[in-house]
C-alpha cells in the first residue's frame, strides 16, 4: 500500500517505509549505533528527495533517542555534567551544520557534499573498525598478549578549563567535550545523522570515557542535537516530512527491540568486524555512484522548481 | 456598389458555415485531482463533440515555474553538478493528445504557434545563455521531465465515436505538480486549426497531507516544534512496555 509523504511529494510503499525502519532498528539495537548513516542514503536511494531524507532523518533520531536514553537512565549510565558540555558545543555547531547545508542547496552541490561526506566518513571509519576488529579477534586466539596502558597523557591533557566529570571519574579540559560536540553538531546539521558512530570512539578513545557511560550519555546529547536539526530544518529549509519520520519510528523501535536480543547472543569484536563490512558497503556503493558515469549528465534538483 | 452588395451576400450566405468551423465544445469529467495520502495518480477523462469533420488536438498544461538544469561533469574524478541553465516559465506539467498523429493533421508553423507538442515548447533562459547551448539544456530538460514523468513522452490517443463525438483519458502520474492546468483543445481541418476551446482544472492536496504541507510552510517553527515533540512522545511511548526488561 502506497503512502503520499506530504513534504517529501513521493508515494512510497507504507510497507517499505516500516521494514527500512524495522531494519534499522534491528541494527542499532545489535550494534548500540543510532543507524542514521544508514537509514539517510537507503531513504535516497528508495526515491526520497536528499534534503528531505536528511532532515527527517534527524526527526526521526529525536524519537529512537529518547527511547534509547531512557534505558539507560534507568541503569545509571547517563553522565549529565559532560552530557550537557558535548550538548552546548553540539548546539553551536549543528546551527553552523544546517547553514552550510543551505548554502550547499542554494549552490545546487547539496546531494554531492552529502554523498562525499558520507564516503570519507564511512570509508575511514570502516577501516579504522574492521582493523581494530580483526586484531581483537586475532589477540583472542593468542592468550596471554601484552595488556596495555589503560590511558595515554598526550597535548589534550594539556588544555585549560579543566573539569571534573564525577560520574565518568574523569579530569579533563571542558573544551574536550565542548569540541567534540561542536564538530558533530556541523557534520549531524549537513547529514541529518546524530553522528553516534563517531561520538561512540571519539568519548572512549579521546575523552577516555568508561564504556558503560558512552552510549547514554551520547545518546542525551543527540536528542537534544538532532532535535535543533529538525527545527532548523524545518524553519530554514522546509524539508521535515513528520509523516515519514513517524514511519520509520515506528518500524525503529520495534526493530530495536529485536536487535537489542539478537546483540547479545553475539560477540563484540564480531559485531565490530559485521558493521565494520557493512559500513564499507555501504561507503563503496556510494562512491561507485560518485564516479561511475551517470546515465544521463542532466539533472534537475528537486528543490530548484519553484 | 455591385462588388460590396456581393461581398455583403457571400457573408450572409458563408456565416452560419463560419459559425459552425468554430464549433467543438468539451469538458473535462472531474475539474479537480486530489492529492490524498493514498495518492498514486489520477486519470480524468476529456470528452466533447466537434460541428462537421475534423481531427482534435488536446494540451494539457501544468502551473508555469521557473526550473533550473544542472549539467553534471567530471571534477577531481566525481560526477558533480557543473553547469546550470534557469528557463522561465516552463510548464510543470506538459500532454498532448491527438485523434491522428500531429504530422498528418496540422502544418508544423501551427503546432509551433500554438506550441503543440514537446518540441514545440518555447524555452527562455533567464540569463544570456548562448543559442546552441539553451538548445542542448532544453533537449535535456525535455528528457528528464518525460523520464520523470511530468512531460509526455508520446501523443495521447483521442478517440472517435461515430464522426462528432470524442473522448480521451488524460492520466497524471503520482509526482504531478500542484497548481492550476489549462487544457486547449483545437479543431483541426486540412491541417488549419478552425477551432478551439480551453477548460481549467486544479491539482491540489487535500486533507490531512494538505494541511501538514501547508503548516510546514507557513508556520516552519511551529510545525518544527511539532514535530520534535511528536517524535519526543513517540520515543517515550515505545520505551513504557520494554521498562522492566
Amino acid at each position: 500500500m502506497d503512502v503520499y509523504l506530504p513534504v517529501a511529494e513521493v508515494s512510497l510503499d507504507i510497507l517499505a517505509l516500516l521494514g527500512l525502519g524495522g531494519a534499522i532498528g534491528f541494527l542499532s539495537g545489535v550494534f548500540g549505533v543510532g543507524g542514521g548513516f544508514l537509514l539517510t542514503p537507503l531513504l535516497i536511494f528508495i526515491g526520497v528527495p536528499a534534503p528531505v531524507a536528511v532532515a527527517s532523518s534527524a526527526n526521526q533520531l529525536v524519537g529512537a533517542s529518547v527511547s534509547g536514553v531512557l534505558a539507560h537512565w534507568r541503569r545509571g549510565n547517563v553522565d549529565f555534567k559532560l552530557g550537557f558540555a558535548l550538548l552546548m558545543g553540539g548546539l553551536v555547531g549543528s546551527f553552523v551544520g544546517v547553514r552550510l547545508f543551505t548554502l550547499f542547496a542554494q549552490l545546487g552541490q547539496v546531494e554531492l557534499v552529502i554523498s562525499l561526506c558520507y564516503v570519507v566518513l564511512l570509508g575511514v571509519l570502516g577501516i579504522l573498525m574492521g582493523i581494530e576488529s580483526v586484531r581483537a579477534i586475532l589477540r583472542q586466539r593468542r592468550p596471554g598478549g601484552v595488556r596495555r596502558k589503560l590511558h595515554h597523557h598526550t597535548w589534550l591533557h594539556g588544555l585549560p578549563l579543566k573539569t571534573r566529570y564525577r560520574k565518568s571519574q574523569l579530569y579533563i579540559s571542558a573544551l574536550l567535550p565542548l569540541g567534540l560536540g561542536f564538530l558533530i553538531g556541523i557534520i549531524s546539521g549537513i547529514l541529518g545523522i546524530g553522528g553516534g558512530f563517531l561520538m561512540v570512539p571519539a568519548m572512549i578513545y579521546t575523552l577516555g570515557m568508561p564504556t558503560a557511560m558512552v552510549p547514554g550519555t551520547s545518546l542525551l546529547q543527540i536528542i537534544f542535537v538532532a532535535a535543533n536539526v529538525t527545527l532548523l530544518q524545518a524553519y530554514t529549509n522546509h524539508t521535515v516530512d513528520a509523516v515519514l519520520a513517524l514511519l520509520l519510528l515506528v518500524g525503529g523501535v520495534i526493530g530495536a527491540q529485536f536487535g537489542t536480543r539478537f546483540g547479545t547472543r553475539l560477540r563484540g569484536e564480531q559485531l565490530r568486524f559485521l558493521l565494520a563490512v557493512l559500513v564499507l558497503a555501504v561507503a563503496a556503493k556510494l562512491a561507485r555512484d560518485l564516479t561511475l558515469r551517470p546515465a544521463d549528465l542532466f539533472v534537475i534538483p528537486p528543490d530548484s522548481q519553484t | 456598389m455591385t462588388r460590396w452588395c456581393w461581398v455583403l451576400l457571400a457573408l450572409v450566405v458563408l456565416r452560419p458555415a463560419l459559425g459552425r468551423a468554430d464549433g467543438i465544445i468539451a469538458d473535462l469529467s472531474s475539474h479537480s485531482i486530489a492529492i490524498t495520502t493514498g495518492f498514486t495518480g489520477a486519470s480524468v477523462t476529456l470528452f466533447g463533440a466537434t460541428e462537421g469533420h475534423g481531427d482534435v488536438i488536446a494540451v494539457i498544461r501544468g502551473p508555469e515555474r521557473d526550473i533550473t538544469i544542472w549539467r553534471k561533469g567530471k571534477v577531481a574524478g566525481v560526477w558533480a553538478n557543473r553547469e546550470a541553465v534557469t528557463f522561465a516559465n516552463v510548464p510543470s506539467f506538459y500532454a498532448v493528445a491527438a485523434s491522428r498523429p500531429l504530422g498528418d493533421i496540422i502544418q508544423p508553423a501551427e503546432a509551433v504557434l500554438h506550441h503543440i507538442g514537446v518540441d514545440n515548447l518555447k524555452f527562455t533562459p533567464t540569463s544570456a545563455v548562448p543559442p546552441d547551448r539553451t538548445r542542448l539544456f532544453a533537449q535535456a530538460l525535455i528528457r528528464v521531465q518525460q523520464k520523470a514523468g511530468v512531460f509526455s513522452s508520446t501523443v495521447g490517443k483521442i478517440a472517435f465515436l461515430g464522426d462528432r463525438l470524442f473522448r480521451t483519458t488524460l492520466t497524471f502520474p503520482a509526482n504531478v505538480p500542484t497548481g492550476s492546468y489549462l487544457v486547449e483543445i483545437f479543431l483541426v481541418r486540412d491541417k488549419d486549426i478552425v477551432g478551439g476551446q480551453t477548460t481549467p482544472f486544479a491539482v491540489s492536496k487535500v486533507g490531512v497531507d494538505a494541511a501538514v504541507f501547508d503548516f510546514a510552510h507557513t508556520h516552519a517553527l511551529a510545525y518544527g516544534a511539532i514535530a520534535v515533540m511528536t517524535a519526543v512522545v513517540a520515543g517515550w511511548i515505545a520505551s513504557l512496555p520494554f521498562r522492566n526488561a
